[in-house]
């Protein structure tokens, strides 16, 4: 009895504990920052990173529930993005005189910028998801350049006669003087409410892993999986192939959409530009190098990837050449056989330090 | 003794990782005043960022040459931004907050611009911008321009067509997705109402259908427009002129300062930009010896003609220098405190400057500059003034 209880725990432990070693991870950076940071040690350089730094890990992690978890390859995640950030900025713009605490409004603005954001993912899955193959790579890429171009043609205001929405040009809007401009079509939104700090998209960033790993571990994730591993056999037991993909493909825009709300209460100004294709494959570089399906990775490739071209500034001219090539050389190493088999040998024995330790202490005790 | 090994070499792994992050956090002041600049060297939009650069590293040299500030040098940081609209553009700034920024010259976009100034506003950060056009940009009282404003050059456009009595039939072709073209066409439809000009075709493209114009070209020959206004880039107009040659249209041609280029692009038949006028601050083949010196100065130094992104930030280093002096700034100011006195100083009535992109040049409280526009016509392939 006591034997197989042993053994029953000790199966759970991997995956529980990879878990509990990335959210400490992420507890400790954020104390680390907190403290140096309310002790003015860090430059304003890196204080301004902090923010969007948690932006792209979150984002990181909701694109490796698509890519990793599900096994299909989206390119539209900046799409998501830009919903999420749009929606949530024109919220608290609306809310900013009704509701003066930014505390309670954010929060709103955050799960608005989400469900919108959801709701988009929900309505291009349903046709796409059905479908096997490239065919969602293809329409997520061609999601994610409509809704930039959407946003960038768009003149929205509202004065006493209610809402005016264009998107042809300013004077089309035909607004009264006493009228506000919320959308100014390819300039974009401003005035947001600057409500994002590093302690909120900390908290986010350990809510998006507590998701992220509570999913992969339940029944539905398991199940998503199961699809991803052979889709034949998975319809054979039963699963309704289209949910399932389609809980996931929102799940993945909603976290996406709670990003874009941090991101566009960082700025003082948004503007669709800059939701491209380059940053759906920036986000998509973070999954490949951090590994699929992993998590923990997601996030590190994400913070070394951001942080990386901003301490290359010393090196002015050189440093996107230098940042390619150090990118190359990072993937080479993660996927070359060889180099794989190193650096596992060498995390053996490091581990086998602390091992050793551990069992001349077991000893000494008894 | 194994465990102390262990937490001792974990506690220098944390100590050096710290190290890393943990950079000066306030830099001391050095012994020359900083300017700080901030446009794309890299990307798309890379050409305009390193004529920036270029101009401002030759006005820097040339204010210490003639002696500084009262005796203080000044000097020069740039920081690529890739004309990011958004979080790149904030790391450039704090990188050169981070390099002891005093006043900024920048940025070199509108869309970063746009996404610093309530940073330079919060930290007291006296801003001036050479080439980003926008209303927008200057709204806070730290901020002011070198370049026209877009909305300026849509109104300037519309009173120079009208009070010259050029053509009452006006057709115009802008692109909605970009700010500045949009930007100038919302203010030129404003005017030209204003000023009983008659609009008879309006046509746009956005930034992903920019080859083919004979649909928008259709539709103005057949309402019967006398001339084109094309509040838009170079390259495109190009192209505009082109096909509305094959297609048998021949209007008047009249553009703003993005046409300024036209004659330089390769492949492109010139004979066929005869004839279009444009309201540009700057033509680099002008007879005057200021404008003479840059360009043989900047042609010395980097092998190639400068354009209006150039002229402009040398003058707006010119126009600082100038300023800095009158204000006694030196180096030992804290950057509010340059603000405050620099603000006051561009503002003051009696204060104008003439510069290379225009005579006297003066800022009002809103921070745009008021220049008299220059037109000017293509004759026999080169700007001549109107």
């Amino acid at each position: 009895m006591k034997n197989e209880n042993k053994a029953a725990k000790k199966k759970l432990a991997p995956l529980t504990k990879k878990s509990f070693i990335t959210y400490a991870m992420v507890l400790i950076a954020f104390a680390v920052m907190q403290i140096l940071s309310s002790g003015g040690y860090i430059s304003s350089m890196l204080t301004g990173l902090l923010v969007p730094l948690c932006v792209y890990s979150i984002l990181a992690v909701s694109l490796n529930l698509t890519v990793g978890i599900l096994g299909e390859l989206s390119l539209g995640q900046a799409g998501f993005m830009c919903v999420g950030a749009y929606t949530s900025a024109v919220f608290s713009q609306l809310t900013s005189e009704t509701i003066t605490q930014p505390l309670i409004r954010f929060p709103l603005a955050i799960i608005i910028g989400g469900i919108f954001a959801a709701i988009f993912g929900i309505l291009i899955g349903i046709p796409v998801l059905r479908l096997n193959g490239d065919y969602l790579a293809i329409v997520t890429l061609a999601f994610g350049e409509i809704i930039k171009n959407v946003f960038a043609a768009m003149y929205v205001g509202y004065d006493s006669k209610g809402v005016h929405i264009s998107l042809k040009s300013l004077s089309n809007l035909n607004l009264e003087n006493d009228g506000t401009l919320l959308l100014n079509g390819p300039q974009g939104i401003s005035g947001t409410p600057n409500d994002s700090t590093f302690l909120i998209g900390a908290i986010m960033l350990m809510l998006t892993l507590i998701i992220a790993y509570n999913f992969i571990n339940s029944r539905t994730g398991r199940a998503v999986m199961s699809i991803r591993d052979n889709v034949i056999a998975a319809q054979s037991v039963g699963l309704n192939i289209t949910k399932y993909k389609l809980i996931t493909f929102a799940l993945t825009a909603f976290i996406a959409g709670t990003a874009g709300a941090l991101y566009s209460h960082n700025f003082y100004t948004l503007q669709a530009s800059k939701f491209d294709y380059n940053l759906s494959i920036l986000i998509l570089v973070f999954v490949v190098l951090g590994g699929i399906g992993n998590i923990r990775g997601s996030v590190i490739a994400a913070v070394v990837l951001v942080l990386l071209p901003e301490m290359l500034r010393g090196i002015s001219s050189y440093r996107m050449l230098i940042y390619a090539v150090i990118l190359i050389v990072m993937m080479i190493i993660t996927s070359n056989e060889k180099s794989k088999a190193f650096i596992e040998a060498n995390t053996q024995k490091f581990k086998a330090l602390f091992k050793r330790g551990k069992t001349a202490e077991a000893k000494e005790a008894e | 003794m194994k465990s102390i090994k262990k937490i001792l070499a974990l506690t220098v792994a944390a100590a050096l990782s710290v190290s890393c992050f943990a950079g000066c956090g306030k830099k001391a002041k050095g012994d020359t005043i900083v300017i700080g600049s901030s446009g794309p060297l890299t990307g798309d939009n890379a050409q305009y960022g390193v004529a920036v650069k270029n101009a401002a590293e030759l006005a820097v040299k040339k204010v210490n040459d003639d002696g500084g500030i009262n005796g203080i040098k000044l000097s020069l940081v740039f920081e690529d931004d890739e004309a990011d609209p958004g979080d790149k553009a904030v790391n450039a700034y704090n990188a050169l907050k981070d390099n002891g920024m005093q006043v900024m010259m920048g940025t070199v976009t509108t869309g970063s611009c746009l996404a610093v100034i309530e940073k330079t506003k919060q930290d007291g950060i006296f801003q001036m911008t050479p080439s980003a056009s926008a209303q927008d940009v200057i709204k806070n009282d730290n901020c002011f321009q070198v370049c026209f404003t877009d909305p300026n050059q849509g109104k300037g456009s519309a009173d120079y067509i009208a009070d010259n009595n050029i053509a009452k039939k006006i057709a115009v072709i802008y692109d909605s997705s970009d700010a500045y073209s949009s930007g100038i066409y919302n203010m030129f439809k404003k005017e030209a109402e204003a000023k009983g000009l008659d609009i008879v075709a309006e046509q746009s493209f956005t930034k992903d259908s920019k080859t083919d114009f004979s649909a928008q070209i259709n539709a103005a020959k057949s309402a019967g427009a006398e001339l084109m206004f094309l509040p838009i880039y170079y390259q495109q107009a190009s192209l505009i002129l082109t096909q509305s040659k094959s297609l048998g249209f021949s209007p008047k041609f009249f553009g703003c300062d993005g046409l300024d280029g036209l004659l330089n692009i390769k492949n492109f038949d010139t004979s066929l930009a005869e004839g279009v006028m444009l309201l540009t601050p700057f033509a680099a083949d002008a007879q005057d010896q200021e404008t003479q010196d840059f360009v043989k100065a900047y042609k010395d130094a980097y092998g190639e003609i400068p354009n209006q992104f150039a002229a402009d930030t040398y003058d707006g280093i010119m126009v600082l220098a100038e300023l800095m002096k009158k204000e006694k700034i030196t180096n030992e100011m804290e950057a509010s405190e340059i603000c405050e006195k620099l603000k006051k100083a561009i503002t003051d009535p009696d204060f104008s400057y003439n510069g290379l992109t225009g005579s006297n040049m003066k800022w009002s409280e809103d921070g745009a500059v008021s220049k008299d526009p220059k037109a000017v016509i293509i004759k026999d392939g080169a700007y001549s003034a109107l």
